[in-house]
């Protein structure tokens, strides 16, 4: 290895007359003090360079910070609007946070996978077909219920495996390749419904199963003791014979719950999630490092149809029957919902709770039309104008998180 | 002493297009070696078949004195041979730390509750950046944020913390102000110091000669020669650079031209 000391002279043109400190650590050559002063590198204490920010503007930068305080807006909004009270009650918010459940389920996941650089316009169609693979496979085939939403989880695994495979292996867009998906699911609902039951419902799917607890799974209560006692202590409202209206609190908002949960740790505690945000971020950089970003997208498209097996076995156990028509735009509610929560459209940015406080904005503003007499055809004009907001909102919040003048 | 990545006789043609023909390229340990050329050299292309994103058409690639095939960048780096490049390598919206261990992260518990150790990643990420004289200030900021040098730095140190051997560096500061540029070639200098040996790859010859101990020059995919410092004049690299006589002929072309115009100006 050549001396340090050389290269001082080889340097014509170049100044490079303060040797890095590093460098002569590195040769041995490290005199203490010869530097002083020439090179600052700041090891002790904070960067002069570095401006002071305070929790607040920290706060601010998070990506669901927007949501957060779109949802307080609509909270303080809808709170001075007549008839509105009812909202609030137990009752009210009950209904809206139940409305927000099942598509907080398929938020979450959609969420990840946006995250990730790519769309599932399928998982509307998705419902409708998973609800129709229940109902025909205990109808038809004399499945048990347990039966029956197994084989409609299965049929997802298939077809989110499907779509994922396709969007790896051809780098189609896979808003393309999953609205093709989204059509064809939905034929087939109909179709085979139609084939084969003559009709586009399937009714009395629960009657008669040999494992109706299996139902209960999704659509039950949970803490019935504490709302029974609440409502023996007059605290909440009780229907004549002394059952609470709220008996509980259901199954759908527990496993929204649980999945918010499990969606957010794995994507900001897991070396999966950091391959999300990578796979997202630039799939060719992630590629080059190593990180199997067609295995990660294939995962998720997987993810996001079984969260909208989980909505449709949700629906069949409440309704105890499938329509070939449900789940009809929830792909894009879902979308709108991550959007609104600060997730980046193109990918790489974005948090599960942001999802979830947009799945809330989303069912509470429904609820709220609904509740304070608002034509609901208004709920469209909103729906369109947070979208908007909240992408403005989001880009001017992505901006600060990367300092300004930063691309 | 045996090189540490070594090119023999290799080629490379995309379709009919020869974008390499026979290199032969050495590099030691503790040895910068610059590849110049201009535009459309088959700069590009070496370096990703330096860097495992091609295979050469012909010819063998040695690491160690031992012939290898990298399937993949990340085959590359486990055998010891990373590429820094100009835009790649880094993905704005995630953190220094995130970027730093990306591919390669840090676990720690039982699956399935294995998770990504963050803090163990901040602070070995800390480290990493100190050990090559840069402090960052915080490793949860994003890389977005950074400047391109802050950028080059941090793939530098990043190639060197995961046992780089051969460090691959494309057109480090092409992109950078003069004072970012200077602190880039500050790294490569300690990358040698370190004895890892350093491909160059640039066209800018100011840049080059400084650092450089080997300079081998590329023209329209072909192996130029290759020098030693003590051998050639930072003029005589610039002149095999640009083909030669060409640049004077361009000059009287020039010339020429401005000749003709003048009478029209008065």
């Amino acid at each position: 290895m050549r001396s340090p000391v050389l290269m001082e002279d080889d340097c014509s043109g170049w100044t490079m007359t303060p040797m890095d400190q590093g460098a002569r650590r590195l040769a041995g050559t490290e005199q203490p003090g010869t530097n002083a002063g020439v090179v600052s590198k700041h090891r002790d204490g904070p960067d002069e360079r570095v401006r002071h920010t305070g929790w607040l503007m920290r706060l601010l930068r998070r990506p669901e910070s927007g949501a957060a305080g779109g949802l307080l807006a609509a909270f303080l909004i809808f709170a001075f609007l007549p008839g509105a009270g009812a909202l609030f009650s137990l009752q009210g918010s009950m209904t809206f946070l139940t409305l927000s459940a099942e598509l907080g389920v398929l938020a979450s996941a959609a969420a990840l996978l946006i995250i990730a650089g790519e769309f599932d316009l399928s998982v509307g169609s998705m419902i409708g077909f998973a609800g129709v693979v229940i109902g025909l496979t205990v109808r038809e085939l004399n499945m048990p219920l347990w039966g029956g939403i197994a084989s409609a989880f299965a049929v997802s695994v298939i077809v989110g495996w499907f779509n994922g495979l396709i969007v790896v292996s051809t780098r189609l867009p896979s808003f393309i390749v999953t609205l093709a998906s989204l059509f064809i699911l939905r034929g087939l609902s109909i179709g085979l419904t139609r084939g084969i039951t003559g009709r586009t419902q399937i009714p009395y799917i629960l009657q008669d199963v040999p494992d109706p607890w299996v139902a209960s799974l999704f659509n039950g209560h949970i803490l019935r003791g504490l709302f029974q006692w609440m409502g023996d202590m007059g605290w909440i409202a009780t229907r004549s014979d002394g059952v609470p209206f709220i008996p509980g609190i259901p199954m759908s908002i527990v496993w929204c719950v649980g999945i918010a949960v499990v969606a957010s740790w794995v994507l900001t505690s897991t070396r999966f999630g950091n391959w999300i945000y990578a796979s997202g971020g630039d799939a060719l950089v992630a590629r080059n490092v190593g990180v199997p970003v067609s295995r990660v997208k294939i995962v998720l498209f997987i993810c996001t149809a079984c969260a909208a097996t989980l909505v449709a076995t949700i629906q069949v156990t409440e309704a105890g029957s499938a329509d070939t028509l449900r789940g009809t735009l929830k792909e894009f509610e879902a979308i709108i919902a991550a959007v609104i929560g600060g997730v980046l459209l193109t990918g790489g940015y974005g948090t599960v709770y942001g999802a979830i406080l947009g799945t809330l904005i989303f069912g509470f503003v429904q609820m709220g039309i609904f509740y304070t007499g608002i034509d609901t055809d208004w709920f469209k004009v909103f729906l369109g104008a947070v979208i908007l907001a909240a992408v403005l909102v989001n880009n001017y919040i992505r901006a600060k998180a990367l300092g300004e003048g930063a691309r | 002493m045996v090189p540490a990545m070594e090119l023999r006789g290799v080629s490379k043609h995309f379709g009919s297009v020869i974008a390499l023909q026979d290199i032969d390229i050495k590099v030691h340990p503790g040895e910068v070696h610059c590849l110049l050329g201009d535009n459309g050299a088959g700069k590009s292309t070496l370096i990703k078949i330096l860097s495992g994103v091609h295979r050469p058409s012909r010819g063998q690639i040695l690491v160690d004195g031992k012939e290898v095939q990298f399937r993949s960048p990340r085959d590359a780096a486990e055998y010891g041979v990373a590429a820094v490049f100009q835009d790649l390598g880094m993905i704005p919206l995630m953190s220094i730390s995130r970027n730093f261990f990306l591919g390669r992260e840090p676990v720690k518990g039982i699956f399935p509750f294995s998770r990504f150790d963050k803090e163990k990643a901040n602070a070995v990420a800390r480290q990493a950046m100190a050990d090559v004289g840069i402090d960052i200030r915080d490793p949860t900021q994003a890389v977005g944020t950074l400047s391109g040098g802050e950028r080059q730095s941090v793939a530098i140190a990043r190639a060197i913390h995961f046992g780089a051997r051969v460090l691959i560096l494309d057109e480090p500061t092409s992109a950078l102000g003069v004072h970012q540029a200077a602190n880039v070639l500050k790294f490569t200098i300690e990358a040698r110091l370190r004895g890892l040996a350093v491909i160059f790859i640039s066209h800018n010859i100011n840049h080059a000669y400084p650092v450089g101990d080997m300079f081998t020059m590329l023209n329209r995919g072909r192996n130029t020669g290759t020098y030693k410092k003590s051998e050639i004049t930072r003029n005589e690299v610039l002149s095999i650079m640009s083909g030669g006589e060409d640049m004077e002929a361009v000059e009287r072309d020039l010339e020429r031209l401005l000749e003709s115009v003048r009478p029209v100006q008065g």
